[in-house]
């Protein structure tokens, strides 16, 4: 009786993975099999392995590697110093709030606050370094996506942090191990899996993300995202948008597994 | 359980008591099945007031939304969810809606406001005699620019963009066939052009362009160009008017070589429940007051010949948005290459997107 109904508790769930994750996926697969007339073909796989292609998956990964490995330098410091703070879940809050704003609105502010005549450049002037173009290049896409991606590092990470048995610091202090000794040996390898988290969570959207290429680098970025979006949007070869969308989702399960092996070895 | 099971009826019995009470108000303000009307336009291209001037003088009752790109229209009109009675294509959108037998033809008796537009805008390839769309408003894609900037280049031909001196300076719209189109436009080539060398060639032309290339957006473009964030912009000819309403020291221009006229028609599409509504809109929208009254508030040009007496003569004199007839003649329409050709435009401007400084 006990086991029957615990079946039935699975029921939501299953429909759930079967109608939105798995149809989603296989409907993915089909659609790239199919040329913008509708007949099928492995046209779209040619395709992709072409240069124009190529380029843009290469520098997809380059810039969300970027994103990440910014975010990453930023966040981690970020949450160290918050688990020592006082009131940490206040501070935790400040830090999230800005994350339930939408992006668009975000990244019209920026376009205001990086454009030639915003605060940015007021300030660089001020400062007597002049004024310099910061919308629509490669740094400010960098610096608006991180700004976007920060709470979802430093929340898996402030986590790991904060579970972290204080005992084994003190322990690793007595023995007579340095600070950073401390924090190389003890602390940091068991918030790896807050990292790896973080790190999924921000590699994986950074991969595919579209509007910002548009709005805060001006399209002189092109990520798989923008392919996609242009797709299906204005080419409508819905074809050739799923195929991209397949070797997005093959990636993704590549990152996964390499982020997710070796579950909690040190403990 | 019993808890989880009651808090499960309380929300299936507040939906259904929102759903009703939705309905009763639908009903209460005479949004009914057949005394609607649902008009589907694009984003800010309509005085809203009118839609108020049409409720009260029809009874009947407009149910207003919009889109922003002409695919995005395509693809929920033919889906059907929606049943829309009116739509505001553009040409090209509107051979493929014909193509594909998405629309309604239109009774020309029930619309005698129809002797008010222009015949230069009437009978046109897209749409001969008129079948299926009427002709809403229309403009160009041309050059804006500011004076003060640029110093004695006149934009009266393409190939001034490829000026050295306009190092990362010029912002362009975020459509291939515009972009790719006036490179076209800059060798004397057809907008409508298939030839994939010459395509080929128009994209490698573009290439060059690119130390110039500010950024490429979308219609935050108007916002950048009245905060002189870039001196110059290839645009529509709507944009451009916006943007010198908010910033008079702006200039527009459509090269003399050539360049794109475009119209924006109203059609009704097949899924309509109520055509009769349907053509009274669109003669209401044809009445020279109201035509009129709208072409102030959306800045865009009217195709209505007598609407353009109720207009500041001002704007109706005005070269850059009302060009004479041996302007428009010099100007070409999109046609509609097909899916095929239009992919290959798309992936040459993709692939001059990712052409690096």
């Amino acid at each position: 009786m006990k086991a029957k109904s615990r079946n039935y508790y699975l029921i939501p769930y299953i429909l759930w993975i079967a109608l939105f994750v798995i149809t989603p996926i296989l409907l993915v697969v089909y659609y790239s099999f199919f040329n913008i007339e509708g007949e099928f073909t492995f046209e779209n796989y040619q395709k992709f392995f072409t240069p124009v292609y190529l380029k843009m998956t290469f520098s997809s990964f380059w810039y969300a590697f970027l994103i990440t490995f910014f975010t990453f330098i930023i966040a981690y410091p970020t949450a160290y110093l918050l688990t020592k703070t006082k009131h940490k879940q206040l501070w935790l809050l400040l830090i999230i709030v800005p994350s339930w704003i939408n992006l668009l609105l975000k990244a019209y502010a920026f376009i205001g606050i990086f454009g030639t005549y915003g605060a940015a450049n007021n300030f660089l002037e001020v400062m007597g370094v002049g004024g310099k173009q910061i919308l629509f290049t490669d740094f400010s896409f960098v610096f608006v996506s991180v700004y976007i991606f920060l709470p979802f590092m430093i929340l898996p990470i402030f986590n790991a942090l904060d579970k972290l048995n204080p005992s084994l610091v003190d322990a690793a202090k007595d023995l007579g191990a340095s600070g950073w000794t401390t924090f190389k040996r003890v602390t940091f390898p068991l918030t790896l899996d807050g990292v790896k988290a973080g790190c999924q969570i921000v590699f994986i959207p950074a991969l595919s993300l579209f509007m910002l290429t548009r709005l805060i680098a001006g399209n002189r970025v092109i990520t798989l995202g923008t392919a996609i979006e242009q797709h299906f949007l204005v080419t409508q070869d819905w074809g050739m948008g799923a195929t991209i969308a397949v070797f997005l989702i093959i990636a993704m399960v590549i990152i996964m597994l390499i982020t997710g092996k070796r579950k909690g070895g040190v403990m | 359980m019993k808890q989880l099971v009651r808090a499960l009826i309380i929300v299936f019995v507040v939906s259904f008591g929102l759903l009703y009470i939705v309905n009763r108000l639908n009903t209460a303000q005479g949004y009914t099945g057949d005394n609607t009307l649902t008009v589907y336009n694009w984003g800010d291209y309509i005085d809203m007031d009118i839609l108020d001037q049409f409720e009260e003088e029809t009874g009947i009752k407009v149910i207003y939304e919009t889109f922003d790109s002409n695919e995005a229209m395509l693809t929920k009109i033919q889906q059907g969810g929606t049943s829309y009675d009116i739509a505001v294509p553009s040409e090209y959108a509107i051979e493929k809606m014909e193509e594909e037998d998405l629309l309604l033809p239109i009774d020309h008796v029930k619309i005698p406001n129809l002797q008010y537009i222009d015949s230069r805008f009437l009978d046109l390839s897209f749409d001969e005699n008129n079948k299926y769309s009427i002709p809403y408003f229309w403009g160009t894609v041309g050059i804006l620019y500011n004076p003060d900037e640029v110093g004695d280049i006149s934009f009266s031909e393409w190939d001034d963009l490829w000026d050295p001196s306009l190092k990362n300076d010029i912002l362009l719209v975020d459509g291939a066939r515009e972009v790719i189109g006036f490179s076209l436009n800059s060798m004397n080539y057809s907008l409508n052009e298939t030839n994939k060398a010459r395509l080929v060639e128009a994209k490698e032309k573009l290439d060059l362009l690119t130390p110039n290339i500010k950024a490429i957006v979308g219609d935050e473009i108007r916002l950048l160009m009245q905060n002189e964030e870039a001196a110059v912009a290839v645009l529509w000819s709507g944009i451009a008017q916006d943007a010198i309403w908010e910033n008079d020291k702006l200039e527009y221009v459509v090269p003399e070589q050539g360049s794109n006229l475009w119209f924006d028609n109203m059609v009704i599409p097949k899924t309509s429940k109520n055509p009769e509504a349907a053509h009274q809109f669109i003669n209401f929208m044809l009445d020279p007051e109201i035509a009129a009254q709208n072409a102030d508030y959306v800045g865009y040009s009217t195709p209505n010949r007598e609407a353009l007496k109720h207009l500041d003569e001002e704007t109706v004199n005005d070269e850059r948005f009302y060009p004479d007839e041996e302007t428009t003649d010099n100007l070409e329409v999109y046609e509609n290459l097909g899916k095929r050709m239009l992919a290959f435009y798309n992936d040459l401007f993709l692939e001059f997107k990712m052409h690096r400084k």
